[in-house]
């Protein structure tokens, strides 16, 4: 393998990774563009997404070996019963542990959400054991550019790599026209710029926020699922790390500016795969906080800039 | 109205807790039931006239460590069990702590020190067994010293913890442990200066050439890397990269395996234990094509959980461990290794013979001093010679490490680890 491919090859796993990192970033920009708040309970939002992914699949008892037809089926299935469950999860989260503090001192809801994030842990631990888990590999490994493609390369694009984008890309693109071009969205958008003037404007604030908070856990459970297809191992404690860098996407592009935490999560996603690849793995977090500090001193409202949800 | 929301939150609220602190509660009860063969209410059949002494234990019980722990814990109530329940005169009393959280899933170290604290404050505790990390007994080691209580481990391999070894171990060490300058800590496993050496003349064995050498960052993986990679070269094996660390939360290590192909090893060696992402490591190394190389770990992957977190990537992967598995002892290992099975119908973890033997030195040493001061059984047990246990018949050295020097070579096949052979230093 050449230079040039090496490096081709880690920036594709950055991109994979990146993209998923992208869709549980969504979630926290989402939420703070509306009400401001930090969700520490995101990640978990992510990791139970994945866990119901992995249930659902288990108890439809499709494996790799049945025929495309089921496991295409089962996939869909997975995928929508992990977005319904993250995206009522966190719904209900926002109905128990964040709505009566509304109006509280902004530290409040901070603490619930980090206690829901302990809560959600544990839950986890009761739901699929303290150990990682295999979630079963349901898509071919065949490689997108040498088997189907037939062309001549060193460059491995795996299916579940190329899968990975597949889903992501329409979840992105249907989330943004639903902020930008339905009246739901629009509600969403005048909630953000000014919650008060859009109460007045009769739209209905707290259905709003819910919403937005439904939208977040929609993401996050495709994210959920995707990973688990991708990575094929969840474990109970992987929303904590992996929520950890997707609100560092977050802040990289810009709490609050969804162009911002989809730019920022790919490119934490490349930062994470080129420090693997050229420093060393020891070192990938380091770097990756590193710079997170370097943007925002020179930067301090991220890449994109602290946009509402509104001019996102 | 609003009654009726609010009763609906704390319905929601209690379906959302309730299962939380079950699984809370689960984890802290489970040693619970199967802790009553051993306690005194089992009606002991030794002699109990004197009073009770109790053992402590402390090793993971939750996190990814759970079932080497919970295995372990059952291992010495066995050992208990079988010494007639009582020893020197006195009633065993067991009390297995937990030195992990659920919320890191892994020993923590705050923990540990609770644990080790509780032990000496507790007139009652005569030995403490374990802890299962090195990194755990760093912390644990020097408290239990100043009360002069008795450690006995099952599973700690890092060198420094008893003996200093050039290039290896920390330039304080064993010393900085032992702030009384007496010491009170033995273990009944070979160490890893040992291990890492076989491992490099195993992978030899097995035709390696050309080395790459991983590690989880930690104590344990860190020095026993090193050892790995600096008898390879001793051994005239190139090593290609490494030791390099990993980031141990990390989701994926794609690029790193790919980086690391492009060095084209035959042999990727990972000094770590399952629970900081060895099974993924072995996913993404056979993802990024390299099917033919071989993987090769020490006890720390020598788990069943390293083989359900890989998959069928874990097929073909080595390990050393430092000694047999519970299924290739003979004689009174053999015999154990049966009751076992039979008494919870699953295979014990490697180390819970181990535990079995660390519990069996305590109370032959109890039964020695007879009497229930800890100066006279700390004595007692580094006193242990020609101890005839389910691992052969071995002494503590003066640094109370075991005189045992064999270890076993497994190989997962078909989903299972199995004995492949016995690993012994050629020319020493």
């Amino acid at each position: 393998m050449s230079a040039f491919d090496l490096f081709i090859q880690t920036a594709l796993f950055g991109l994979s990774n990146g993209f998923v990192l992208a869709l549980i970033a969504l979630g926290y920009t989402l939420v703070y563009g509306i009400v401001e708040l930090i969700n520490f309970a995101h990640g978990e939002v992510y990791m139970m997404g994945s866990f119901m992914a992995l249930t659902v699949i288990a108890a439809t008892g499709v494996t790799f070996s049945d025929g495309l037809l089921p496991r295409v089926l089962v996939i869909l299935l997975a995928l929508l019963a992990a977005m319904l469950f993250s995206g009522g999860l966190n719904f209900a989260i926002d109905r128990i542990a964040y709505r009566p503090l509304r109006n509280a001192p902004r530290l409040a809801p901070l603490i619930t959400a980090i206690g829901m994030s302990f809560a959600l842990q544990n839950v986890g631990i009761w739901w699929k054991g303290s150990r990682p888990v295999l979630f079963p590999s349901m898509l071919p490994s065949s490689d997108v550019l040498r088997d189907w493609l037939h062309i001549e390369t060193n460059i491995a694009v795996s299916f579940p790599m190329f899968f990975v984008v597949l889903v992501t890309v329409p979840l992105l693109i249907g989330l943004t026209w639903f902020i930008r071009s339905t009246r739901l969205g629009k509600a969403m958008r005048a909630t953000a710029q000014d919650r008060e003037a859009a109460a007045l404007m009769g739209i209905d604030v707290n259905r709003t926020i819910g919403l937005t908070f439904l939208l977040g856990g929609l993401m996050a459970g495709a994210a959920g699922l995707i990973n688990g297809l991708y990575n094929n191992q969840v474990a109970y404690n992987m929303g904590f790390y992996a929520g950890l860098m997707a609100f560092t996407a977050a802040v990289l592009g810009g709490i609050g500016n969804l162009t911002g935490a989809v730019v920022g999560g790919i490119f934490l996603g490349l930062v994470t795969a080129f420090s693997d690849a050229y420093l060393s793995a020891q070192w990938t977090p380091a770097i990756v906080f590193a710079v997170l500090v370097l943007v925002i001193v020179f930067r301090p409202s991220g890449l994109f800039g602290e946009q509402v949800v509104g001019r996102a | 109205m609003n009654r009726f929301k609010r009763f609906l939150a704390f319905i929601v609220i209690t379906i959302l807790v309730v299962p939380a602190l079950a699984a809370c509660g689960g984890g802290a009860s489970t040693p619970a039931p199967a802790a009553s063969p051993a306690s005194p209410a089992a009606s002991p059949t030794g002699d109990t006239s004197k009073g009770t002494i109790k053992i402590v234990s402390s090793w993971p019980l939750t996190g990814q460590a759970e079932k080497v722990g919970t295995d372990s814990v059952k291992a010495v109530q066995m050992a208990i069990a079988d010494h007639g329940g009582a020893a020197g005169g006195y009633a065993i009393v067991y009390e297995p702590m937990d030195d992990a959280t659920a919320a890191k899933g892994a020993w923590d170290s705050a923990k540990e020190s609770e644990n080790a604290n509780k032990a000496i404050a507790d007139s009652d505790v005569m030995v403490y067994l374990g802890t299962f990390n090195s990194g755990a007994a760093k912390i644990s080691i020097p408290i239990l010293n100043q009360a002069g209580l008795a450690m006995i481990s099952e599973a700690n391999t890092w060198p420094g913890l008893t003996k200093k070894i050039e290039g290896m171990t920390d330039a304080n060490e064993p010393d900085v442990y032992y702030p009384t300058g007496k010491r009170n800590y033995a273990r009944v496993v070979p160490t890893d200066d040992l291990q890492g050496s076989l491992a490099a003349q195993w992978a030899k064995d097995l035709g390696a050439k050309k080395v790459y050498v991983l590690d989880d960052t930690e104590l344990y993986g860190h020095g026993i890397a090193l050892i790995f990679a600096d008898a390879a070269k001793k051994l005239g094996l190139e090593v290609v990269g490494g030791p390099e660390g990993i980031d141990k939360k990390a989701p994926d290590y794609r690029a790193l395996m790919t980086n690391i192909r492009s060095k084209a090893p035959d042999l990727i060696y990972f000094g770590g234990i399952t629970e900081n992402n060895a099974g993924k490591l072995a996913q993404d190394m056979r993802a990024a094509g390299m099917t033919d190389v071989k993987f090769m770990g020490p006890d720390g992957v020598f788990t069943e959980g390293f083989i359900d977190a890989a998959g069928s990537a874990a097929e073909g992967a080595y390990a050393t461990f430092g000694g047999l598995p519970a299924s290739q002892l003979t004689g009174k290992g053999a015999d154990w290794y049966q009751r076992f099975k039979q008494q919870y119908n699953e295979d014990p973890e490697a180390y819970a013979v181990y535990a079995y033997e660390a519990a069996s030195v305590a109370l032959n040493a109890i039964d020695k001093a007879g009497t229930k001061d800890r100066v006279a059984i700390l004595e007692a047990v580094r006193n242990t010679k020609d101890f005839n246990g389910l691992l052969g018949t071995w002494s503590f050295t003066d640094t109370g490490d075991t005189t045992l020097k064999t270890m076993s070579g497994n190989q997962v096949k078909d989903g299972k680890w199995e004995f492949v052979k016995t690993l012994e230093l050629a020319g020493q």
